[in-house]
């Protein structure tokens, strides 16, 4: 991590507040029937993904990082990928995987 | 004997071994909450139509946590850029606010648990159903032995479903009051705990792992702060080093709250 990115205390102030707004902004969507519950799961799971991001990237740097740390990350979002993909495609009537 | 790349990162990697190794270990916490994660998602495809609660939570205490914790994530970063700035007061005071908020995270899980505990389905012999927080068990009450009688603060309904969402418009309308049962007129009943439905075996399972975390690291970010700030003096950069490591882990553990957060409490 280079030197300048330890000063850059607004940057983190920024997202301090951008991760508030989103939590707001959560409990508000929740309370809104968008027409059906998948829109509503959609838009809670989409601002919590946008909130995940601000962390992983600027709390935790990962924006510059390491190409090992990707490396390892990368490896870390397929399978976690292939975990809910398979979780999902379980689902479907026609699926090859029974539960 | 002195292991290599404890301070200055490796040539190849441009990592110190600590770094390395945390994201390591976050990779396969990603894999343990996210197959928990899969669990819930099963379970609640796979649960009875109408038969999946909404707003057994309570909203602004979940919305209070989850400032605390996002709160706590800038004091960890925070703490941080003192370390990097060599101040050692700063870091200091934002590290203190962090142990404070992780206690104030875990003393408000501590009161929706305890709520959730003293919270009691009663299914009554007329086949109706009451549900409330237990105020009053007779010294008697043995059900069993059809003695005694229990009083909830709650409400009667005639199904258990009616139970189930109280997201919806006539839920608003519930009045709650005090109702004594006679132990006669109660068939079954069931505190709110992980046996009573499969929303808060998963609920208690996702939340009780991910306080575990929240403790274990504010263990960690306490002996940073106390004891451990001894390397401050000898090594302030390996003492650094420290508080980053400790810091991404505590990152992660706000990363899995903020999903956590709608998932069991909104939707």
């Amino acid at each position: 991590m280079s030197s300048h990115e330890t000063h850059s205390v607004r940057g983190y102030i920024f997202v301090f507040l951008a991760l508030i707004a989103g939590t707001v902004l959560t409990v508000w969507a929740s309370f809104i029937r968008f027409g059906s519950a998948e829109i509503n799961i959609a838009v809670a799971l989409t601002i919590a993904t946008v909130k995940a991001f601000l962390v992983v990237a600027y709390f935790m740097h990962l924006i510059s990082e390491r190409k090992m740390i990707y490396l390892v990350m990368g490896f870390t979002a397929f399978f976690f990928a292939a975990l809910m993909g398979l979780t999902v495609w379980s689902l479907q009537p026609n699926s090859l995987i029974h539960i | 004997m002195d292991f290599p790349y404890i301070v200055e990162p490796r040539r190849d990697t441009g990592l110190y071994n600590a770094k390395l190794g945390i994201w390591l270990f976050l990779a396969s916490e990603v894999m343990l909450f996210g197959a928990l994660f899969s669990a819930y998602v099963l379970l609640r495809v796979g649960a009875e139509p109408g038969m999946w609660p909404h707003g057994w939570l309570n909203i602004p205490i979940g919305t209070a946590n989850t400032i605390v914790l996002i709160t706590s994530s800038i004091t960890t970063v925070m703490a941080w850029v003192s370390c990097k700035e060599r101040r050692y007061g700063r870091f200091k005071f934002f590290h203190a606010l962090t142990i404070l908020l992780a206690m104030t995270f875990v003393c408000i899980k501590s009161f929706e648990y305890h709520d959730k505990f003293t919270h009691y389905e009663v299914t009554l012999a007329n086949g109706k159903f009451a549900d409330g927080h237990l105020m009053e068990r007779s010294k008697d009450f043995d059900l069993a032995k059809h003695t005694g009688s229990v009083t909830i603060h709650g409400y009667e309904v005639d199904n258990e479903a009616d139970l189930m969402d109280l997201h919806r418009p006539e839920a608003k309308n519930i009045q709650r009051e005090e109702i004594t049962i006679p132990a006669t007129e109660i068939k079954f009943m069931e505190r709110y705990g992980p046996w009573h439905h499969t929303y808060l075996a998963i609920y208690f399972t996702l939340t009780a792992l991910h306080a575990f975390h929240v403790i274990c690291g504010a263990v960690v970010i306490g002996f940073l702060w106390g004891p451990g700030t001894k390397m401050w003096r000898t090594d302030p950069e390996r003492f650094t080093n420290r508080i980053e490591v400790s810091g991404l882990f505590w990152h992660f553990v706000d990363l899995v709250w903020i999903f956590l957060f709608p998932v069991l409490y909104l939707l």
